[in-house]
């Protein structure tokens, strides 16, 4: 074996490069995988630093203004730093004739945050979404992966007071 | 999970040999608890219903193995759903506490728990057995066989039930020519919304020029109100890979894609382990079977755009690119994902394939109407007693989905309209119930089969709002690339938007009715062609709804803002004061024990009041 000095490449990288070669690797390097890279850059940071879109677009070659056309194309993709708690509103149809819009407009109200945003105290991020395909809860609101059947404005909103400034439950980061 | 195969199956045979070991072990009486793990399930807290029976397994001396997760049963109204063999005991709504009680009587026992079984609603006699409830009789369950039966993270479970019988005999019994022919006889049509012939599909692809051929599978179901695919993926992913790769062979490919919703982690997860199971022994990967066919296939998470779900748009998607649709002058069979001649089915479609190559086209012919054979899964939702996943024989009447299976309307409501096809489907009204559930025949009705959403509404929906909802719902899925449905829909939902806040004007109904006809001709994909089928829909059936919102200023549903009032009921205010006392505007006014008013002048229709009192003694009007 060899020592741990030599396990270091020739020229040191920094953490966030390393990140990128990692993914980049992953998917050998395939321009075609680059919705998956992008994914794969959001589950590592959260959302997409710029930093790491520059770093992405010069290893592959391609031209950051595609990565961008990508980042806000697809909803999934955030440009900005999630909140502490991740809250996801179902407002398909059947959440939408349940109620699930009223309940949308009084948190905005309630927390002053927009749809798609994060709270001024970055305590959780808000994101309405259509439809997660649990209609027999409707209206559903998902607390960090955690599903909430049955919603009304008020149990929406006590739901989303009780939230701690602790860290967010451990369910939802399973994945690699 | 009985025995894990490590050895490659190199032959129809060592499958064959597998599944006669897997059934070999499996005594007749033996007790297997079955625990939905689906997401609706899983919301209501089943894994932890799960790792209790696990725990209460370890406890009493039960093979830790009998207690098995299993995949959506379709009854997600009713979960979590725990079924206990022998007997096939069906017990709903099981919560924690119930866990100790199920197993000391039924699984050590042999009894069943009277209060958990389902209780007909009418008749109030207990069923035993899921078939003995009328949710599930009416049912013809072929795609949902076995969800709900089998451990979708277990390939020995699939194997065990049949799995890849068909895959065996299509790459050793039949030639690539006879597969396919036996797909196109069997009259099988794309159950993703379109509704093309399979068959068709799958030799024009086959018949292209070009290669690599690809085939893909669209699991990006987007429509809101539909779960059927994520509830196949999620409970039988192996049905669908082994109708892929069947497929694939028909038409001369080597490589697939599976395009999964981003929304749906647990399809994701239950395809991932699939794959890799399928790759450890064989079953993807070269020489599939010592039959000399390759064939692999790849997973990509959607990014969360509805218009993925067009078959252009999830190929500029696979490639790396925002998911815009291109017009279709060359069809992607011809020229698809990279240039390429690519075959796209649904979710749905790919897991009816094998099936039809075990049972033949005859038999898959004989279910159904004249032009659309099989069955449909459909999502039953909202405003229904029983929400839930059914698996029907195309054909059937909607009075019978809604009304025998779904248990008519909640709380007593009458029914008003059933919305199908998702966002660019339309709305049936009662008049038309006893219509045929077929492709045709919902076209006719100026809405569509599409991928299988069925939304039950209820007199207290506006069908005016439920047009500007899917509208407004369009307006932001719309990629924005052609005119016509990046301005026509930003200019129906303008309309829309003013007639429901009370501002519409007399000639409204036109300009929707001309800008839809414009729509439909002029937009680029199926999602601008078909958008403004909300807006006809509920204008063809529900004019008058229309009517009362532009001449009366008047919302007859009572859900439009400023188009109705709140009155207190004076013989059901008990004057507790806490609507007084909540009213933003102090609108309202009253002494202890008088009845409260509301002062009409003051109030702003916000709806505190309604939703604070809790004697239900607010009331629109």
């Amino acid at each position: 074996m060899t020592t741990a000095m030599n396990d270091q490449p020739a020229t040191a990288l920094s953490d966030d490069e390393r990140i990128i070669e990692k993914i980049v690797a992953r998917y050998a390097g395939d321009v075609g995988m680059l919705i998956p890279m992008m994914q794969d850059i959001q589950a590592e940071h959260g959302y997409l630093p710029v930093a790491q879109l520059r770093r992405l677009a010069k290893r592959l070659q391609v031209p950051l203004s595609r990565i961008y056309a990508v980042a806000t194309f697809y909803a999934s993709f955030r440009l900005a730093p999630k909140g502490l708690h991740e809250v996801t509103l179902c407002v398909g149809t059947v959440c939408h004739l349940k109620g699930a819009g009223h309940i949308a407009e009084v948190i905005c109200k309630e927390f002053q945050v927009e749809a798609g945003g994060t709270t001024p105290d970055g305590l959780f991020s808000f994101q309405p979404v259509n439809c997660v395909g649990a209609c027999a809860l409707a209206p559903v609101m998902i607390v960090d992966g955690k599903y909430h059947a049955s919603m009304t404005p008020q149990s929406a909103l006590k739901i989303l007071h009780d939230l701690s400034a602790e860290k967010p439950a451990p369910e939802k980061e399973s994945r690699k | 999970m009985i025995v894990a195969v490590e050895s490659r199956l190199r032959s129809p045979e060592d499958l064959a040999e597998m599944r006669e070991s897997l059934r070999a072990r499996r005594r007749p009486g033996e007790k297997i608890v079955r625990i939905c793990i689906g997401t609706g399930c899983a919301a209501k807290g089943s894994r932890r219903i799960y790792d209790l029976f696990q725990q209460a397994a370890r406890e009493t001396g039960l093979a830790v193995e009998a207690v098995k997760c299993v995949g959506c049963h379709g009854f997600c109204e009713r979960g979590p759903i725990v079924v206990v063999e022998p007997g096939g005991i069906f017990y709903q709504g099981v919560e924690e506490p119930d866990v100790a009680e199920i197993v000391r009587e039924t699984v050590i026992g042999g009894r069943p728990v009277e209060r958990l079984l389902y209780e007909d609603p009418i008749r109030k006699t207990r069923a035993g057995r899921a078939d003995d409830i009328p949710f599930y009789r009416a049912q013809h369950r072929i795609v949902l066989a076995h969800n709900g039966v089998i451990d979708p993270t277990s390939i020995e479970d699939y194997i065990e039930v049949g799995g890849y019988s068909a895959l065996a005999k299509a790459l050793t019994q039949m030639t690539s020519e006879e597969v396919l022919e036996e797909v196109e006889r069997s009259g099988l049509r794309g159950r993703g919304g379109g509704g093309f012939p399979t068959g068709r599909k799958w030799r024009s692809c086959r018949e292209a020029h070009g290669s690599p051929k690809y085939v893909i599978c669209n699991g990006d179901e987007g429509d809101p109100g539909a779960f059927m695919d994520r509830s196949i993926m999620e409970g039988n992913p192996h049905s669908v890979i082994e109708g892929m790769i069947i497929g694939a062979y028909a038409i001369g490919s080597s490589q697939g894609y599976i395009y999964v919703r981003n929304e749906y982690p647990l399809a994701v997860e239950h395809l991932r382990i699939a794959i890799e199971r399928d790759r450890e022994i064989g079953l993807l990967g070269e020489d599939i079977l010592g039959s000399g066919f390759s064939f692999d296939i790849r997973i990509n998470r959607g990014g969360g755009a509805f218009v993925c779900g067009e078959s252009t748009a999830l190929m500029a998607s696979l490639e790396g690119r925002p998911g815009e649709p291109r017009a279709k002058y060359v069809h992607t069979v011809e020229s698809g994902l990279w240039g390429k001649p690519t075959n796209l089915n649904n979710v749905e479609t790919w897991a009816n394939v094998p099936h039809i190559i075990n049972r033949g086209s005859e038999w898959f012919a004989s279910i159904g109407t004249e032009n659309s054979k099989g069955t449909k899964v459909f999502s039953l939702v909202g405003k229904v007693v029983n929400t839930g996943l059914v698996e029907v024989p195309m054909g059937i009447t909607l009075r019978r989905i809604v009304e025998e299976i779904g248990g008519g309307v909640r709380d007593g409501k009458a029914f008003k309209a059933v919305q199908t096809g998702g966002p660019s489907g339309g709305c049936i009204p009662a008049q038309h119930l006893d219509a045929r559930v077929d492709f045709d025949e919902l076209t006719r009705l100026g809405s569509m089969m599409g991928s299988g959403g069925m939304i039950v509404m209820d007199e207290d929906t506006c069908m005016v709002g439920v047009a500007r909802y899917f509208l407004n719902f369009l307006r932001d899925e719309s990629c924005g690339k052609c005119t016509p449905c990046r301005e026509g829909l930003a200019q129906m939902l303008y309309i829309l938007d003013r007639i429901t806040h009370g501002e519409g004007k007399p000639d409204d109904l036109d300009k929707l009715e001309q800008l839809a006809v414009l729509l439909e001709g002029a937009a680029l994909c199926a999602l601008g062609k078909t958008a403004a089928n909300p807006v006809l829909s509920t204008i063809r059936y529900f004019r008058d709804e229309y009517v009362a919102h532009i001449e009366q200023r008047r919302c007859p549903a009572k859900q439009c803002r400023g188009l109705f009032r709140y009155r207190i009921e004076p013989e059901l205010c008990k004057a507790c004061g806490i609507c007084r006392k909540a009213c933003p505007v102090k609108a309202i006014s009253g002494a202890k024990k008088t009845p409260h008013v509301i002062d009409q002048e003051k109030c702003t229709l916000c709806g505190t009041c309604f939703d604070k009192c809790p004697f239900g003694a607010i009331v629109k009007v």
